[in-house]
């Protein structure tokens, strides 16, 4: 497939001096979603905005379906490659329609009049981005989420072949995160348009996107699909998480690990010792849980947080070595909570613990 | 553009025709010497011979009504550029001390010339009121460059009126001559005794700015959504600037040559048109602040002649009673959305 935009050795930034990122090479095919992601300030929007030529590259070249960027005419470039941008925009008196009309500025004549088919392409537009319905309305008093609906209208109405969008996601709440974002997919499947943009939320970036590109330390630190960037270890340095840890299979953050000796143990599985986990460690008492399968849907959650696990190999029962740690190390704490209501073959020994436990009177109730 | 907004749009342009209309008649008519319409047909058709009727309406009525209209509807549509420039509706030639600027520039010019009894043609006065409109908004650009916020942007511009005005005063004061009487008055604002060959040169100004500015209006819509989307759809953004702040000050720049200084028309016509129309769309405000400016202008000029007479008001006394409140008003609704200034 060609290339809809690529750059070679890309350098930006906005002070010769200072480059904020070096030596950024990046293609985009059509109908594909590249991702950005990366720490706060590590260069995102610089990046973005020297692709959407509001901002000149230090170095390197930027090319646009094989022509240079730099010499393609304002108008021209308006037709190829749209841009969204985060921040709110002022509008004195225009509505909804209004506002994504003014995509069709490249197409428009000298008095930028609309014509029949201009208005058609912004209805269209407006359909698809669900926003039909709030035409005639003022763009001002409408919410955070129908606005981002709009600019993206407004930014399909230009009929790109490439569209930028700097975070799209911020102002949201989660449904309209999600409602956006299967919109941008929706162009880039049925439009194939090819989508660059830049995300705060990793879980999203890996759904959504074909490709990964992580910003760091001034440069592109590597480049993937979801698979072969979202492993933990990448996502930690990435972002240089210390305090925490993000689990890049469930696309899940934790806070960091109360420390000291387990004051708590948690008798868990099946996912029921996540909310109990969670809520220790806001409490900032350390805890152990076990016996857990290492396929345990409370696994993940324990490592991260718990001050130990006690693991039992896959597809087999708990068996009499891992229960006797447990016992150990819970005959130490002060409290016992259990979260599982029934045991079953595989967990059949954890049913020891919890008669341990009741014994002690160290049993608390969930 | 549905139906409604074409309806509202017509009636608007209408509705400011016929305005423009009846205040033209008026102002031909009424004055120190009051003539019923008939007669002044009458006189106009050549029907009656009656040379002092004849020299009133034609040599100093008309061409000074015509100024009214076509000066204020140049400083109006030049105080909506400076609007779209700077993305505040507060701003205006005179409330961001580009007028005085000028004023200063063409009273330091008046005042060299007059003494050496030298009379300069009223390019002249345009090119230096030219100069120090440029020379103000180019201060007030470095101002707006160091403040984000709109507010003291305004403030800024106020004083910097000040301190032109009170230097204007100053050479005025050690300017001692008869002449000195006339440079006063038009310090002040005035549209009075304007001539046919002035009315020719500031029509010719004006009118082909206007047409400039029209052919401009596609770009300034794109720039209403911010400088990066307007970027994002074609526009070179720095030539549009450097554009559009030159034809506005060409435009306040000759009204300040031919009436001096005038208040607050730059920004509450503007406003009121917007009010009018429901809409921002250059392509609408252009036109309808011309025509709006205008009659705004020949009213407060029809004022300034009758309310008082024989004794003539200067003509930034009667636009700031109207305007000052509109601008006060404006600035009251803009602190009530705060997040959006």
């Amino acid at each position: 497939m060609r290339d809809l935009l690529s750059a070679n050795a890309l350098t930006v930034g906005y002070r010769k001096d200072r480059p904020i990122v070096s030596d950024l090479t990046l293609t985009l095919v059509p109908g594909e979603i590249v991702t950005l992601i990366g720490p706060n300030g590590a260069g995102k929007s610089t990046i973005l905005k020297s692709l959407a030529a509001q901002l000149q590259p230090l170095a390197g070249t930027i090319l646009i379906d094989g022509k240079p960027e730099a010499q393609m005419r304002e108008i021209e470039l308006a037709k190829r490659l749209s841009l969204f941008l985060t921040g709110r925009i002022h509008t004195e008196l225009m509505t909804c329609e209004d506002v994504a009309s003014t995509g069709r500025y490249p197409y428009t004549g000298r008095l930028g009049i609309l014509t029949a088919e201009d208005r058609r392409i912004v209805n269209e537009a407006m359909q698809m981005t669900h926003v039909e319905e709030l035409r005639d309305v003022p763009f001002t008093q409408i919410s955070d989420g129908q606005r981002q609906r709009v600019m993206l209208a407004r930014a399909v109405a230009q009929e790109p072949d490439i569209l930028v969008l700097d975070e799209p996601t911020s102002y949201l709440d989660i449904r309209h995160k999600l409602e956006l974002l299967a919109l941008v997919k929706k162009l880039a499947r049925e439009r194939n348009v090819a989508v660059l943009m830049s995300l705060h939320e990793l879980d999203l970036a890996e759904r959504i996107s074909d490709r990964i590109l992580c910003i760091h330390n001034g440069k592109a630190e590597c480049i993937g699909t979801p698979e072969e960037i979202f492993r933990d270890e990448v996502i930690a340095s990435l972002y240089g998480i210390e305090s925490g840890s993000f689990h890049a299979l469930y696309g899940t953050a934790e806070l960091e690990r109360p420390m000291g000796d387990p004051e708590v143990f948690v008798i868990g599985g099946g996912g029921t010792g996540i909310p109990v986990y969670r809520r220790l460690q806001r409490q900032g008492r350390a805890f152990a849980a076990g016996v857990l399968h290492r396929h345990d849907l409370d696994y993940p959650c324990a490592r991260a947080l718990a001050a130990e696990v006690i693991t039992a190999q896959d597809f087999e029962p708990v068996g009499e070595a891992e229960c006797q740690t447990a016992l150990q190390i819970l005959r130490t704490c002060r409290e016992v909570i259990c979260t599982v209501s029934r045991f079953g073959t595989m967990n059949a020994l954890n049913q020891r613990l919890l008669q341990e436990a009741e014994k002690l009177h160290l049993l608390i109730s969930n | 553009m549905n139906r409604n907004r074409m309806l509202r749009c017509t009636a608007g342009f209408i509705l400011l025709c016929i305005v423009i209309l009846l205040l033209l008649g008026c102002s031909l008519l009424s004055g120190s010497t009051v003539m019923s319409a008939g007669e002044a047909l009458d006189v106009l058709l050549g029907k009656r011979q009656d040379p002092t009727a004849e020299s009133i309406l034609l040599r100093i009525r008309m061409p000074r009504m015509t100024a009214a209209l076509l000066l204020g509807g140049a400083l109006s549509v030049s105080g909506f550029l400076l609007q779209c420039f700077f993305g505040n509706p507060i701003a205006g030639p005179f409330v961001l001390g580009i007028s005085s600027g000028a004023k200063l520039m063409v009273a330091l010019l008046m005042v060299g010339t007059l003494q050496y009894g030298i009379v300069l043609h009223s390019a002249w006065m345009i090119a230096a009121s030219l100069l120090g409109s440029l020379v103000a908004t180019g201060w007030i650009l470095a101002v707006s460059g160091k403040v984000r916020q709109m507010s003291l942007l305004i403030v800024a511009g106020v004083m910097t009126g000040y301190i032109c005005s009170a230097v204007t005063e100053l050479v005025v004061a050690f300017a001692d001559d008869a002449n000195i009487v006339n440079l006063h008055n038009w310090s002040q604002g005035s549209f009075s005794g304007t001539d046919w060959a002035d009315v020719r040169i500031m029509a010719v100004v004006v009118l082909v700015v206007l047409a400039l500015v029209f052919l401009l209006s596609k770009p300034m819509g794109a720039y209403q959504l911010g400088e990066s989307y307007a970027e994002n759809m074609g526009v070179n953004v720095r030539q549009f600037r450097i554009v559009l702040i030159l034809l506005s000050s060409i435009l306040s720049a000759c009204v300040t040559a031919f009436a001096g200084p005038i208040s607050f028309v730059g920004v509450a016509v503007p406003h009121l048109m917007k009010r009018l129309f429901g809409t921002a769309k250059p392509i609408i405000m252009i036109p309808a602040c011309f025509l709006g400016g205008g009659a705004f202008c020949l009213l407060c000029d029809l004022l300034a002649r009758l309310l008082f007479a024989p004794t003539e008001l200067s003509i930034s006394t009667v636009t700031a009673v109207f305007g000052a409140p509109v601008v006060i008003v404006m600035m009251l609704r803009r602190k009530g959305v705060g997040d959006h200034a």
